[in-house]
């Protein structure tokens, strides 16, 4: 088989880091976006803004003809960048607001973005496609009532696996954090706080009942497990998994769900200790030169027919429920990207802790190091 | 020559704008970063400069600097190696004919026109289980492993794919192919220069090629060996993308652990503190080097 044919693969995981790169082109392309948001500005959209508006997205994270439809209806032109992580998006916001709109931060961010005042409040009144969202996607611990965030995707950790290459279904954390039996074979995420946190839901905590303590045995645990790990991925374990690098993997159901349809001998399962949610939302960033456009963008992205069209190339868990309806039942049947109620009870949303962020770090460190 | 004194106006001219840039784009931030490693977090997006000097204090516990000590292992690795392969390439390069040699210089730079992480992808897809580098292999074992029966030995087994990718091989290897050409050009800048006379008059005189090499060129290209060890190690130390993408569980190195300050863990101080000793250590390095310099002339 040929061994680099992922950067030709469409449809790419869009934490991948070959996306680092479409990143690198960022810091040009808003200054050109800028010049061109001037230029358009005699041009007044109904809105009663000039017809322009500042996108900081994902990559592979938008329908394929979803920013010209709404040019098409709105007369908006919409100037797409992308981030790869939440603390690029967050580190370049920190500063103050250089030029966006509508911007896509996952939820413990948006917890954290609220806390330090760089996202401002909804008018709920402008967004009237709210009526579409999952009921159960309103009121969640990291915005009651959805004053300040829109949900766009979910997705949850699980364990991606190569059916041939594991005995029966590796269906709990421990194949990961506390077993040789697939030595050489796991990859896990490179990030910190997922890895503790979980390792903590392994050991029968919640990913929100942390304390030192815990995080001490997390890591004696990991530097246990560490020679059977062969490597910490940047959220490509997708890729890993498809080329046969490792049999079980840390990922997002999103992303195994995407590599699923083109190699049938890979699975996804959710750990029965259970595991972490996530969920990418809108956001409008303070100070941001067009707000009632982007209440107007926003609107439009949580439309039904819009928001079909946008899972139909994503493939991540929808929470519009009017656009799951309208998805054929290969989307909304999979238990791959629906996971089965009873085993996302068992599910968390982790929220952002200040004090632990530092010391999940020094655990990690330490558990590279030893 | 004339001292630049004599044109104080022209010199104010010319050199007002580069000194600029410097200070405002260079010297400035990083005096900014300086001053964050002395200060603490308050909330999450305001840093208090507080004087304080526990961020260093944290820095220097034995975790960071046996994270410090395996970093410049790695890259003196890395420096020697190259060293070694960039030494006869370069000397390869002088010796070619004035025809072949801009080609091979160009062959030598032609990497930079390809940015590092695509290299590094590219890397990737060679030393994968999967890869061409294992395929290669195992085609060759495949193909003439039957031949080993005619020396009389017993025929291989099934090939098993090596494991290149994922540890700190795969780290060392990745960083001498993206630093090589930083060790060959300043070593050919040096060699190129040197009076080829002088080798032929040692090899009249008697010596053997290594002797000369070591005795005569060496010496005569020490300034750039020195330049080219300076310019590898250096970047080499603070490479995170190469041991981020090729490395395993422990090929972790110092600026791996900056970057998770500066973005994951939210540590602006610390992470200025991390980056910071390790300006300090190659100051001091470069420091006494010169001093070693300045000893040696002395006694000339």
């Amino acid at each position: 088989m040929n061994g680099f044919e992922f950067p030709t693969r469409k449809g790419m995981g869009r934490r991948s880091l070959l996306q680092a790169l479409g990143v690198a082109a960022v810091g040009i392309s808003f200054g050109g976006l800028t010049a061109c948001g001037k230029s358009g500005s005699e041009k007044l959209a109904a809105t009663g803004e000039e017809a322009s508006l500042n996108f900081y997205n994902w990559d592979t994270y938008i329908g394929e003809t979803t920013l010209k439809d709404f040019k098409d209806a709105s007369g908006i032109s919409v100037n797409m960048s992308l981030f790869a992580t939440n603390d690029e998006l967050f580190a370049k916001l920190r500063a103050g607001n250089p030029g966006f709109d509508v911007i896509v931060p996952s939820n413990d961010f948006v917890e954290r973005m609220i806390e330090s005042d760089l996202i401002v409040p909804l008018d709920h009144s402008l967004i009237p496609n709210l009526k579409n969202i999952d009921p159960t996607f309103i009121d969640v611990p990291y915005d009651p009532g959805r004053k300040f965030s829109m949900p766009y995707t979910w997705l949850t950790l699980g364990i991606g696996y190569r059916k041939s290459k594991v005995k029966g279904v590796p269906d709990s954390w421990k194949y990961l954090f506390d077993s040789p039996e697939y030595a050489g074979r796991i990859a896990l995420l490179s990030e910190a706080g997922d890895v503790i946190r979980l390792g903590a839901k392994y050991l029968g905590h919640s990913v929100n009942g942390l304390t030192p303590e815990i995080i001490k045995q997390v890591e004696a645990m990991m530097i246990k497990q560490k020679p059977n790990i062969k490597t910490f991925h940047e959220d490509n374990g997708q890729d890993l998994l498809l080329s046969g690098e490792v049999d079980v993997v840390m990922e997002y159901n999103g992303d195994i769900a995407q590599i699923m349809v083109e190699d049938d001998d890979i699975d996804f399962v959710l750990p029965k200790e259970g595991s972490q949610l996530n969920s990418d939302t809108l956001c409008i960033p303070k100070g941001a030169p067009h707000p009632k456009n982007a209440h107007l963008f926003i609107n439009n992205l949580l439309d039904a027919e819009v928001g079909k069209k946008i899972a139909e190339t994503i493939l991540f868990p929808t929470p519009n429920a009017a656009a799951k309806a309208l998805m054929p039942d290969s989307y909304k049947n999979n238990p791959v990207i629906f996971p089965p109620a009873d085993q996302l009870a068992k599910c968390e949303y982790a929220s952002y802790n200040e004090k632990l962020q530092p010391l999940y770090e020094e655990a990690f460190t330490r558990i590279r190091a030893a | 020559m004339e001292s630049w004194k004599n044109h104080k106006a022209l010199f104010a001219a010319v050199a007002t704008a580069p000194l600029t840039w410097l200070i405002l784009f260079f010297l400035l931030p990083l005096g900014i970063v300086w001053l964050y490693s002395f200060g603490t977090n308050q909330g999450l997006t305001q840093i208090d400069i507080s004087g304080t000097f526990a961020n260093y204090a944290r820095a220097l516990e034995p975790l960071y600097l046996g994270i410090l000590w395996k970093s410049v292992l790695v890259a003196g690795a890395t420096t020697i190696i190259c060293l070694v392969v960039g030494f006869p390439v370069a000397l390869a390069i002088v010796f070619a004919s004035d025809k072949w040699k801009p080609w091979l210089l160009l062959g030598i730079m032609l990497p930079f026109w390809t940015n590092l992480l695509i290299r590094t992808y590219a890397l990737m897809a060679v030393l994968r289980t999967e890869g061409y580098a294992n395929q290669t292999i195992g085609w060759l074992h495949d193909k003439f492993g039957g031949l080993m029966t005619l020396g009389g030995l017993p025929p291989p087994g099934a090939y098993e794919p090596m494991h290149l990718l994922y540890n700190n091989f795969a780290v060392i290897f990745g960083l001498v192919y993206v630093h090589l050409p930083f060790m060959v050009l300043p070593l050919y800048a040096a060699l190129d220069k040197l009076d080829k006379s002088l080798i032929e008059a040692s090899l009249d005189l008697g010596a053997g090629h290594l002797r000369t090499l070591l005795m005569i060129v060496a010496p005569l290209a020490a300034p750039g060996i020195i330049s080219g060890i300076i310019i590898t190690f250096v970047p080499a130390l603070g490479a995170y993308l190469t041991p981020d993408l090729l490395g395993g569980p422990d090929s972790q190195m110092i600026a791996n652990v900056i970057e998770r300050q500066f973005k994951r863990a939210n540590d602006w101080p610390f992470g200025a503190a991390l980056s910071f000793i390790l300006m300090y250590a190659t100051f001091i390095a470069i420091a006494f080097q010169a001093m070693k310099a300045r000893q040696a002339e002395a006694r000339q």
